[in-house]
């Protein structure tokens, strides 16, 4: 069991809690648990199997592209982080 | 007279930035830890360098000639350095600027000349994004650098951050720059890289506050188009919180006074710093912490709150 910290953007989709419980032991697990029990967030998160550009998902905040994407493994206890990409750079 | 010529522009003492060593901050004598010290440009950030290579790249190309006006979405130091350059050059200039950014950013934009149009404060720097290229599309006159898909951004660090620090040290292990535009971490990284093929080019990245984050849906998310990822080895979360405690930290113990960027740096160094014997950890501090001085997280001991509401790299 993992929890995952849903953004602003995707709270109307989970009943407007800022956080949820999920199962799995790799990203894609917890992501596919996730839109079994929410398929509207199914469109926003995913592209063709793979994460969409503009979604970000951290998991011991390090960004899963920079880990193993998809399969990047999921610890009991773990925080998963979705977050819209956002322009920086003051 | 003087001896030799000296410079007679502030652009012309843009870069060749030091680099100093942060003994006290590192976690075992074998490994060395340096800073960028970035905030010792002429406007007091990194993005002079990218401000000067930007507009030089359009003067030399004639997209950019007298009688334009300057156009930049910006939260602060990008803008602080176009206004420099820009009165240098003989440009007007508007910054498309979140409306919540720091009182000192506001006032240092207006007194070097620039215009300020706001964007919506909870849209962060998306929402300053997408009304730039509006105001871009509907008036001709307007010139936008638009530093976040401007190949002069990465190549500024390239020629110049990169070239500096691989001039400097025999040894690169470790680089750590905030994320921002991507301009640093892509052409000071790819610069590292050729000279110290196994360089971990580390990336720190602000989590933002849900206030900031705006409410439109991910589709609206922007990815610098300069940006590419998979060059990244590492892309760290940094809370606010955390990036404060780094600030703190590098003034205790070294007396850097740095912005809130340089405080995610210094602590996902630490972080990296953490897992290695030996080595050389750079990290690129982007500006001073002058800029920052009215905001009220220097002595709160809730920072994560106190931030919450403002963009702040």
């Amino acid at each position: 069991m993992a929890t995952i910290r849903i953004p602003p953007t995707l709270r109307a989709e989970v009943g407007g809690v800022r956080e949820l419980d999920a199962r799995g032991d790799t990203v894609a697990d917890v992501i596919d648990d996730l839109v079994t029990r929410y398929p509207a967030l199914e469109t926003q998160l995913l592209r063709d199997g793979e994460l969409a550009d503009f979604v970000n998902v951290y998991v011991g905040g390090e960004d899963v592209r920079t880990r193993d994407g998809l399969d990047t493994e999921v610890r009991r206890g773990d925080q998963l982080i979705l977050l819209p990409a956002m322009a920086g750079g003051c | 007279m003087a001896v030799r010529a000296q410079p007679a522009s502030l652009l012309d003492l843009v870069g060749s930035t030091p680099l100093l060593e942060l003994p006290r901050l590192s976690p075992r004598p074998a490994v060395r830890l340096y800073a960028k010290l970035e905030g010792q440009n002429p406007s007091g950030s990194i993005k002079d360098r990218v401000a000067k290579a930007m507009l030089e790249a359009a003067e030399a190309t004639g997209e950019l000639a007298p009688g334009r006006r300057l156009l930049e979405p910006t939260s602060g130091n990008t803008g602080i350095a176009l206004a420099l350059a820009a009165r240098l050059r003989g440009y007007p200039l508007t910054c498309v600027v979140p409306a919540n950014v720091t009182a000192e950013r506001r006032r240092l934009l207006q007194l070097y000349g620039a215009e300020i149009v706001d964007s919506p404060g909870e849209e962060g720097s998306n929402g300053a994004v997408r009304l730039a290229l509006d105001l871009a599309e509907s008036d001709q006159g307007f010139f936008m650098p638009f530093q976040y898909a401007n190949e002069a951004n990465p190549r500024a660090h390239y020629e110049g951050t990169g070239a500096e620090i691989v001039d400097a040290l025999e040894r690169v292990d470790v680089l750590v720059a905030g994320l921002g535009t991507g301009g640093t971490l892509m052409g000071a990284g790819e610069r590292l890289r050729e000279t110290f093929p196994d360089v971990v080019v580390a990336a720190a990245e602000p989590l933002p506050g849900d206030e900031v984050m705006g409410l439109r849906s991910l589709e609206d998310g922007y990815v610098p188009p300069i940006l590419d990822v998979s060059k990244l080895d590492r892309k760290l979360l940094v809370t606010n919180a955390e990036a404060v405690a780094g600030l703190r930290l590098l003034l205790e113990r070294e007396a850097v006074l740095g912005g809130v960027s340089s405080g995610a740096v210094v602590h996902a160094a630490l972080q990296l710093a953490d897992d290695l014997e030996e080595g050389v950890v750079v990290c690129v501090l982007a500006d001073g912490g002058w800029k920052y001085l009215s905001a009220d997280f220097w002595d709160a001991t809730d920072a994560e709150s106190a931030m919450e509401r403002t963009v702040w790299w």
